[in-house]
């Protein structure tokens, strides 16, 4: 039995809209779990639900062995980190910590001793005294986590913790998130529509669509065999290319493009993924590309074009490129790394 | 050049308010310096006299109403009981008239608060009949609570309350609540708090209100031990006009200027928060 356990969760609301449907989900002790997928898939009602703060439909949610559906939030066990923190605007930071404690009925020595020990290892001693309002971003955001953390609770959740942030911060908080959730080894469930957060911070990741989890498995692993062209498109930077075409006698066919796959299907339509890094430059590639567009990234350039028959495709080349725009190049398709999609299903067939 | 004339003609028009709304309060002032029958022979005065100490104290001390007993301090005491009565329990049952309405999602909320807010239409005076039959089956006629009860409800606060905790994040609800603060703890631990100058600003205007309510003691009180500053104001020194005196204009006058003086220190002490109150936003 796992530590945090959904059972065939379904949220519905009362207009009818339904925001998860029966999702199931097994999280382990310590595991850092990611939810992540485009803004109004339902990743944030599904950790509101776990945090008590959405009913649950129907279906059931274990913590620890014990059912929680009907658990007040506060009970639960869990704490929470807002996307925009929530500290208590009138409260100074010492209070925004021991409040919840407090309502617990802790005697003021222990609240003194945790709320010391959190201020000690978040680094926001100094800022005790000091109101929310007189904070920068970044250390409201470790005040928001030191509430969280000063509860000792068995489950963080965090709901996309990181969008207020700016680029430069979000790189160091997310390194301490990282760091923090690792020594102490609490089970954590992070939301965020960004993908590199997905990708750095989780053990493993859950790429939810439309109220349904397409695929749950390490970052690795979804990056590199996406169970669905949703996931293959949603996850990995720049996005993955595709061209729609059929597959015949182990060959992907399209309007000028063949390609030798080894795939045991016939007649099938199909969309052919690649990620721009599976491309390499050939005299006899098999895609003449024209370039529209080149991002100079200093390590990577990335390079927009667009073939014979207008389909647009990115390839990312290593280092400052000497390409310029207008150019062709021919480019070739490294066949062991493409993926391969049901068209219209979306499902992953290699 | 164009700024400067922009900016005198400004001070102008201020200038000028001002003088409208000092000139008659200084005109009283003076006049009640002087002796009664100074002003009864030479009319209001601009210049100061000599008798302020004497006018004064007599207003403050000396009884009147049908039982000689009343005195202007004992209705200043009326009258601070009675606004300060309405103006603190207006806050206490607006402020949480609207946490109910807006965070108790019952299915009467919506139509509940419009109801709430047509009141507006239906003002004091406009249901003194029904109101004082109902204070008067309550046996409340000649008592504080009489004077105060029907006046408590505040359909403005309530929408200004609602107004107010509608701009408040949801998230900071759901974070109290994973901190275990049940319905109570959140309005006393974060709305009241978070409101507090608004608070104050409602205070203001409400005591300000229940001060200068007239009619409505005037029909309330028999007994003039309830009397109150506004309604006093007429009465008062009525008795001098029988028996040949002549009437106590002075001593008006400086009942009058007493009478300011209250509302106008409510203003002076709270008018920090008044100010802040208005155009909040401590988030």
């Amino acid at each position: 039995m796992s530590f945090l356990e959904l059972k065939k969760v379904t949220k519905v609301y009362p207009n009818g809209t339904k925001a998860i449907n029966e999702t199931s989900l097994n999280i382990e002790h310590g595991e850092f779990m990611v939810f992540v997928g485009p803004s109004g898939c339902g990743k944030s009602t599904l950790l509101r639900m776990i945090a008590g703060l959405e009913d649950i439909t129907e279906g059931e949610i274990d913590l620890d062995g014990k059912t929680i559906n009907k658990i007040d939030p506060s009970d639960r066990d869990i704490a929470m980190v807002f996307q925009n923190y929530a500290l208590y605007p009138h409260m100074n930071v010492y209070k925004n910590l021991s409040y919840g404690l407090k309502n617990k009925g802790e005697s003021k020595e222990i609240i003194n001793k945790k709320v010391n020990e959190v201020a000690e290892l978040l680094e926001i001693k100094e800022y005790l005294q000091r109101k929310p309002a007189q904070l920068s971003g970044g250390q409201r955001q470790r005040v928001a986590m030191g509430r969280a953390i000063v509860r000792n609770p068995k489950v963080f959740l965090f709901d996309e913790p990181l969008s207020n942030l700016d680029a430069k911060l979000r790189g160091q908080v997310r390194i301490e998130i990282k760091k923090l959730q690792q020594s102490m080894n609490v089970t954590s469930v992070f939301v965020t529509h960004d993908q590199v957060e997905a990708m750095t911070l989780g053990d493993r990741m859950a790429v939810i669509n439309e109220g349904v989890i397409e695929q749950i498995g390490t970052p690795i692993e979804v990056y590199e065999k996406p169970k669905s062209k949703f996931v293959a498109e949603f996850i990995g930077s720049p996005q993955m290319n595709f061209i729609n075409g059929t597959i015949k006698n182990n060959n992907f066919e399209s309007k000028g493009l063949k390609l030798n796959i080894d795939l045991n299907i016939d007649n099938a339509n199909v969309a052919l993924g690649f990620r721009a890094d599976d491309l390499e430059i050939k005299e006899d590639g098999e895609i003449s590309l024209n370039i529209d567009i080149i991002e100079k990234l200093g390590s990577d350039s990335i390079i927009y074009g667009r073939d014979k028959n207008g389909e647009s495709i990115c390839y990312k080349e290593s280092g400052n490129t000497k390409l310029g725009i207008g150019e062709n190049i021919n480019i070739s398709i490294n066949v062991d790394n493409v993926h391969i999609f049901d068209e219209k299903k979306g499902k992953r067939l290699n | 050049m164009n700024k400067k004339i922009a900016q005198f003609s400004a001070h102008t028009v201020l200038f000028l308010g001002v003088l409208l709304m000092v000139v008659p309060i200084w005109i009283a002032f003076a006049s009640s310096t002087h002796e009664n029958v100074t002003i009864l022979k030479e009319g209001m005065k601009w210049g100061l006299g000599d008798q302020l100490v004497k006018n004064y104290n007599e207003v403050l001390n000396q009884k009147g109403g049908f039982s000689q007993e009343i005195t202007a301090t004992k209705m200043f005491i009326n009258s601070f009981i009675m606004a300060f009565g309405i103006a603190s329990i207006k806050v206490i049952i607006s402020s949480m008239s609207a946490y109910a309405i807006v965070y108790f999602r019952f299915k009467l909320a919506v139509p509940l608060f419009w109801l709430i807010f047509i009141t507006l239409l239906v003002p004091l005076e406009v249901r003194i009949l029904p109101s004082y039959q109902v204070v008067s089956d309550l046996h409340l006629t000649n008592t504080y609570t009489g004077l105060i009860l029907p006046l408590v409800a505040s359909a403005t606060a309530t929408f200004f309350f609602r107004q107010f905790y509608k701009s408040i994040p949801d998230e900071l609800l759901e974070a109290a609540k994973l901190d275990g603060a049940n319905s109570w703890k959140f309005f006393i631990d974060f709305l009241v708090p978070l409101s507090k100058t608004m608070m104050a600003a409602m205070f203001i205007f409400m005591f300000v209100y229940g001060y200068s309510q007239y009619l409505w003691p005037l029909i309330m009180t028999t007994d003039d031990k309830y009397w109150t500053v506004v309604m006093g104001m007429k009465i008062i020194f009525q008795e001098s006009y029988e028996g040949g005196n002549l009437p106590r204009v002075a001593e008006r006058f400086a009942y009058i200027i007493l009478s300011m003086i209250p509302p106008i220190l409510v203003v002076v002490f709270l008018q920090r928060w008044f100010i802040q109150g208005l155009i909040q936003t401590e988030k």
